[in-house]
């Protein structure tokens, strides 16, 4: 069957069976191998993408259930890795191995986009179903506040910036 | 395709590092056009296997070492650039095949920076000393007045220098300097060494641009799955494969020999699916039907098994350390106390399963992995090939994560032999469930204590018996008794108490057993650390304040173990490493002072526990604090650890490593374990084998090091035994109840 996904930004068509989860068709089909295989039942979060702009499991995401869908891989979080997670992961040295990061990283940035503020518990409930191995876990959360704050930051400037007649204050 | 092919092979350096089609990992992969200026300059300059340098000023510093979270290949690489004061913005690092020449490459056992300190320094101070004499010829002055600093030679007095690429052919011309000759740099001088340089991956890893093993391709590959015997020795009766070579994408299938005892580290055999993709060989291995003999293994059960264990420790074993006379002390001891504790098997479980991809071709094989042990890849594939050990390539790709299973390169043989007999370059694929239910695992443990206290509650006699199947059984069936993993927590108990016993009971092994981050370490530390708890409060005193008047008199251990009959064998026997219970002290008062033990708030629910144990010639303190709600659910709301590991190359990698130590210790303390029923581990997925996730970690874990220049010990793993017991401990304190098996789950 020939299935059209769009994946950062670029539209393309694969022709797989259609239970291949979407995990093996980025992977060994798209060559697209930042999205990393941990479990292949929804249990380790390592295959964390973003289907429509929400966070899924890609080991679970049946190819023919993404048919149409727009598609966020960690290759296409930001162009150039300038993704304020990314930035706060390389501030607070988050990885140790880094197999689960990718993973870790589009977990935390759909957070980010539902909760721009997470607490500590908001992070524990977004980020529970991503394991690390290496136990990452409190750099993680360091770095996802981090991100936050970066990010609030951010948008107050841009506000600032945006706001009519108020460039001389 | 991720992979960077390097269409170069330039003399020397790296020919044999760079063969044809060989790929460079994701970091600091060599830009074109530094290829290009290469290859029009004159050949770079080895001064050390470990070391060359260009004629355009790139140094090339080998990671001979497996990455796998340490940091290590950034790390060891920091030593030579800073002896020989490189700038580090102008360094490569480039990852070694597998090759005897740089020494092991067995990255296990905490060692790396620990055997490799000198010989880093002696690479990188040799290349500086024959840069400078390279200058003093050219300028006719004396060498001892020329210095390196910054990738650059100066003279003062002249006020000329020279960068390192100017002076790479004169000094290539050099007769290489005696080590006599070296000279090497004063702490004060040193500008990477204690400092935080970040790995070279960091960026790639949060991009999701490393190259790990599960990660590697070459053209023409094959993706291949197994099913292998499901009980340890059990063999092919029957198969049929129409069903699975009716699954589209499915090639062929392929048996491969079941190769027998001593299991060692060859490949398990079973079916394999070949496909075009990996999901298609999953659904074609999920076709097959397989019928084994499952032999004798078949018996194990962990339920039956634990017993049998319990009843070995309550019996004597064989004595592996005696002093004074344990029996009559106890008779006469005003007190006895006695207890048994068990830990189950767990699996490494990393999150990279194991993995592979391997190209065989002419009678040569190519192999591409995320292992700890290149040169055992090149053994154990040459073994399964009939082929000898140097016509076996092996390039160690980014691991995700190893825990010590990704030494047994098991996995790798798999894909050369499928690759021999298809005649195409083969990536075999370990599901989540292949790697539980086909570990080495950590065997389980029971163990059984006694101890007598005189009138003052003093410890005066002390037993205790281990028994677990052995590591040494992969490689011998016959074995039953513990050998190396004695050393590790058992025999080496530094407490001063006259009359004390170790003994170890035979114990079979059903599955293959191997060595797990800390290996005996772990549960001999939970056993000897809550023991110790457990009399401290049976004489109703402060556990820190009774352990340490246990530990008795600084001193160092070796003269004492040797007259109980113990000897320091090999690297412990060295006097840089014999333990030393002032070290263990300082750890344990720095923790105590740290962690405000004195000034604990005892809330109900709230407990304080300790636990402090040397492994790898390390010293680690710890101090948990644990909350437990009235349903049982446990909490750990801070762990502090003291840590004497020697001399510190990188502070921050040292405090990454004790940070997930506290949380790996954390989840064989509350959730890891696993079950065999018919000798099948039961366990097949992160659902029902459980290791930690983020709101089971320590909320905060602070670890406080102390500065010192005993030489670099061990960083890697042992962070992780004084976990268990010092959350057990907590776990009494706080609720009264006495954890005496792992894991906890919930208190009840
Ligand atoms: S691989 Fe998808 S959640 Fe683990
Ligand atoms: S960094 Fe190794 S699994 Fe997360």
């Amino acid at each position: 069957m020939a299935y059209t996904l769009t994946v950062n930004g670029r539209t393309t068509t694969v022709e797989v069976p259609a239970d291949m989860p979407l995990l093996w068709v980025l992977r060994d089909v798209l060559e697209l191998r930042g999205t990393k295989y941990g479990c292949g039942i929804s249990a380790c979060g390592a295959c964390t993408v973003h289907l429509n702009g929400r966070a899924v499991r890609a080991c679970q995401t049946k190819v023919s259930a993404a048919d149409g869908a727009s598609i966020m891989t960690i290759e296409g979080l930001s162009p150039d890795g300038t993704h304020p997670l990314q930035q706060a992961w390389q501030d607070v040295d988050v990885p140790q191995c880094g197999y689960c990061q990718a993973g870790q990283i589009m977990s935390a940035a759909a957070l980010l986009a539902q909760t721009p503020k997470p607490t500590d518990e908001d992070i524990d409930r977004a980020m529970n179903g991503n394991l690390c191995r290496c136990a990452t876990y409190l750099r993680i959360r360091q770095a996802i506040h981090k991100a936050a704050a970066m990010t609030a930051t951010t948008t107050v400037q841009q506000a600032a910036a945006n706001r009519p007649g108020q460039d001389q204050e | 395709m991720n992979t960077v092919i390097i269409p170069v092979s330039r003399r020397g350096f790296l020919k044999g590092l760079v063969s044809a089609g060989a790929f460079v990992l994701g970091a600091r992969v060599l830009p074109l056009e530094a290829l290009a200026a290469a290859q029009a300059s004159t050949a770079p300059w080895e001064p050390s296997v470990y070391l060359a340098l260009e004629p355009d000023g790139r140094v090339l510093i080998i990671a001979h070492r497996s990455e796998m979270g340490t940091g290590i290949r950034t790390v060891l690489p920091t030593i030579v650039a800073d002896e020989l004061d490189a700038d580090w913005d102008r360094v490569e690092i480039v990852q070694a095949l597998g090759d005897k020449k740089y020494g092991s490459q067995n990255t296990d056992g905490s060692c790396s920076i620990r055997d490799f300190y000198v010989a880093m320094r002696e690479a990188g101070a040799t290349a500086r000393l024959m840069l400078e004499r390279a200058a003093a010829a050219q300028w006719n002055v004396p060498a001892s007045e020329c210095r390196v600093q910054l990738h650059t030679v100066g003279h003062q007095a002249s006020g000329r220098s020279a960068e390192f690429g100017a002076l790479v052919t004169a000094a290539s011309a050099l007769p290489m300097p005696a080590k006599e000759e070296l000279r090497f740099k004063q702490p004060s001088e040193y500008r990477y060494i204690g400092k935080n340089v970040p790995i070279i991956d960091l960026e790639d890893l949060c991009n999701g641009r490393g190259t790990f093993g599960m990660d590697a391709v070459v053209p023409g590959m094959v993706y291949a799955t197994i099913e292998r015997p499901p009980v340890l020795g059990a063999t092919l009766k029957s198969h049929q494969d129409a069903a699975a070579l009716k699954v589209a994408g499915v090639e062929q299938t392929v048996v491969l020999e079941t190769t027998g005892y001593p299991v060692g580290m060859k490949m398990l055999g079973g079916v394999a699916v070949i496909a075009r993709d990996t999901w298609s060989a999953i659904r074609g291995r999920q076709a097959l039907k397989v019928e084994w003999d499952l032999g004798p293994h078949a018996s194990y059960d962990t339920a039956a098994f634990k017993k049998t264990l319990i009843a070995t420790a309550r019996q004597p074993g064989r004595v592996a350390r005696s002093g004074g006379d344990v029996d009559a002390a106890l008779a006469s001891a005003t007190r006895r106390h006695e207890a048994t504790y068990y830990t189950p098997p767990l699996s490494h479980a990393p999150m990279e399963p194991p993995v592979a991809v391997a190209s065989v071709k002419d009678g040569k094989a190519e192999v591409w992995a995320p292992t700890q042990n290149p040169q055992a890849v090149q053994s154990v594939v040459a073994a399964a090939l009939g082929i000898t050990e140097t016509d076996v390539i092996c390039h160690v790709t980014l691991l995700g994560g190893g825990f010590g299973r990704k030494s047994f390169p098991d996995y790798c043989a798999e894909a050369a032999v499928l690759s021999q007999k298809i005649g195409k370059p083969v990536k075999v694929v370990w599901t989540r469930e292949d790697d539980i239910r086909h570990d080495f695992y950590h065997g389980e443990c029971a163990m059984h204590m006694q101890g007598g206290l005189d009138a003052q509650g003093k410890p005066v006699a002390w037993l205790q018996r281990s028994v677990f199947p052995p590591i040494g059984s992969i490689f011998n069936v016959e074995e039953q008794y513990g050998g190396g993993q004695l050393n590790m927590g058992w025999t080496d108990v530094p407490f001063a108490i006259s009359n004390f016993r170790a003994e170890n009971g035979p114990s079979e092994a059903h599955v293959r057993i191997g060595w797990l981050r800390a290996v005996a370490n772990v549960h001999h530390a939970f056993g000897v650390q809550s023991f110790i708890d457990e009399l401290a409060h049976l004489a109703g005193r402060d556990p820190i304040e009774y352990w340490l008047e246990t530990l008795g008199a600084s001193r160092k251990l070796d003269a004492e173990l040797k007259a109980q009959g113990y000897e320091l064998r090999g690297l412990s026997g060295q006097p840089q490493f014999v333990p030393d219970t002032a070290r263990l002290r300082r750890v344990v008062e720095l923790v105590r002072d740290r962690s405000g033990w004195a000034t604990r708030k005892t809330a109900p629910g709230h407990g304080w526990g300790f636990a402090a144990h040397r492994s790898f010639f390390s010293y680690i303190a710890t101090v948990v604090e644990v909350r437990v709600d009235d349903d049982g659910t446990v909490h750990i709301p801070r762990v502090d650890m003291a840590v004497d590991c020697g001399l510190i190359i990188n502070p921050d990698r040292v405090i990454a490593q004790f940070e997930g130590a506290a949380t790996f210790g954390a989840g064989v303390a509350m959730v890891s374990a696993l079950s065999a029923q018919g000798g099948r581990i039961r366990e097949g997925n992160f659902h029902n084998y459980q290791v930690p996730r983020i709101h089971q970690a320590p909320l905060r874990t602070h670890v406080h090091i102390v500065e010192t220049t005993e030489p670099p010990a061990g960083v890697g793993e042992p962070g992780v035994p004084p976990v268990a017991p010092a959350i057990c401990n907590a776990i009494f304190a706080a609720t009264g109840k006495r954890v005496r098996e792992l894991p906890v789950g919930k208190v009840t």
